[in-house]
């Protein structure tokens, strides 16, 4: 291997993130080859240059302050032996409820999360990041700001309008947030990773969210779920057509 | 139970997510909203939080979300470029003598790499203190960022070009400033 070959390495080496046999055979050259010995060298002054310069901001004394306060006061002072009879019914009493209710409780949380992620977003004035009806635009766009893919259906000659997207978290998992309208409404289609967010969504959301509806589907490891006031026959057919586009 | 292990997890990471959420804000006040409501959210999510699992990539993921949805993040946000990242072959080296590392030897180092930081772009930014300041592993910031590994690598190459680049243009400059003094 040439000198430009291990200068390509050199960063993955000083990261020690090369294999060990790799790393061996580096060091082995910049030993022999003065050129790279030297590069090697002025990379590793400029890194810690910036881990120095990278320290730059200290918090306040004050700041510092209220932050302790306030992680301090999120603990409950908690005495189990005065509370241990109550504990142990209470318990019981969770345990009871949650065989039944766990799954609809998760399921009406996040559901509860993407109406209100629907509603802030129809309510900001700039609700999409990217405005574009083109499917081409809108995809792309996503590239590089999640981390997976996606395709968008046709809508041509459909009662559908794509009018954009942008970037959404759900419990902190990222996913694509795209604005599709019909008539006069507007409806949201949040796509995340079934494998990130599966602890977050249950199987099934359809049903409706206070006076929304919402449709759920899944399809080449991606969960799909609609949010919009329109009748749930129009949402599931929308919620079709992104499970044909993505079928793998 | 529960808060005292966060308590204990997440207050030593304190000096440091605020030192990576100013970078990120180039604002004192805004750092301080970003940390406040990340302490607040991890809080509230801690209950979902694996022990074993990393906690610091965790928490700092969770600064990152916070700052990309906040009103700064989703301006800076659009400067990242489209399919850049898998384009190896802007990643070869640049002629490198004299090197910006050599020249800085002689100059306030310092202040000329803050100043270079400021000015990368702020994915670039993040990766670059993440590997560097915070010394994580690639696996690490991979986690972190929610991106691919290989994503990882390939923006981290693009930040240290960028951040020699920036650091040439900046030698150069004092040097063509001292060389008209001098006449």
């Amino acid at each position: 291997m040439g000198c430009e070959a291990w200068l390509a390495k050199l960063d993955l080496y000083l990261d020690g993130e090369l294999l060990a046999e790799e790393m061996r055979a580096c060091d082995a050259h910049l030993r022999v080859c003065r050129e790279c010995a030297a590069e090697g060298f002025a990379r590793l002054q400029l890194r810690r240059t910036v881990r120095q310069a990278g320290r730059a901001y200290q918090p306040s004394a004050e700041f510092r302050r209220r932050m302790e306060r306030q992680v301090a006061g999120a603990k409950k002072p908690f005495r189990l032996w005065t509370w241990a009879p109550a504990l142990a019914a209470a318990l019981l009493l969770v345990a009871a409820l949650g065989l039944y209710r766990g799954t609809e409780t998760r399921g009406n949380q996040a559901v509860s999360e993407l109406a209100d992620l629907h509603v802030a977003t129809l309510a900001s004035v700039s609700p999409v990041d990217v405005v574009s009806s083109d499917r081409h635009t809108v995809k792309p766009w996503f590239e590089g700001r999640i981390p997976f893919t996606f395709n968008l259906p046709d809508l041509a000659g459909s009662p559908f309008t794509l009018l954009g997207g942008r970037v959404t978290y759900l419990g902190q998992v990222p996913g694509a947030h795209l604005l599709c309208q019909v008539r006069q409404h507007r409806i949201s289609i949040f796509i995340f990773q079934q494998r990130t967010a599966g602890t977050i969504l249950p199987a099934d959301m359809t049903g409706r969210n206070f006076s929304y509806s919402v449709a759920s589907t899944t399809a080449g490891g991606l969960n799909f779920i609609l949010v919009g006031d329109v009748a749930s026959e129009e949402l599931q057919a929308l919620a079709s057509r992104w499970r044909d586009a993505n079928r793998t | 139970m529960q808060a005292a292990t966060f308590e204990e997890l997440a207050m030593p990471l304190f000096d440091q997510l605020y030192n990576f959420a100013h970078w990120l804000a180039q604002d004192r006040s805004e750092a301080e909203d970003l940390v406040q409501e990340t302490y607040a959210k991890a809080l509230r999510g801690f209950a979902g939080f694996q022990p074993g699992t990393n906690f610091r990539a965790w928490i700092y993921r969770i600064l990152r979300n916070t700052f990309l949805t906040s009103r700064t993040g989703l301006k800076a946000l659009p400067s990242l470029p489209l399919n850049s990242e898998e384009d190896e072959a802007a990643l070869t080296l640049l002629p490198s003598q004299p090197t910006p590392e050599t020249l800085l030897l002689e100059r306030d180092q310092q202040e000329a790499v803050q100043s270079a930081l400021a000015q990368l772009r702020v994915h670039h930014r993040e990766v670059l203190l993440l590997a560097e300041v915070e010394d994580m592993s690639y696996e690490e910031i991979a986690q972190t960022i929610s991106v691919p590994l290989g994503t990882v690598m390939s923006r981290l190459a693009r930040a240290r070009q960028a951040l020699r680049e920036i650091l040439r243009q900046q030698a150069k400059g004092r040097d063509d400033g001292l060389r008209s003094v001098a006449r």
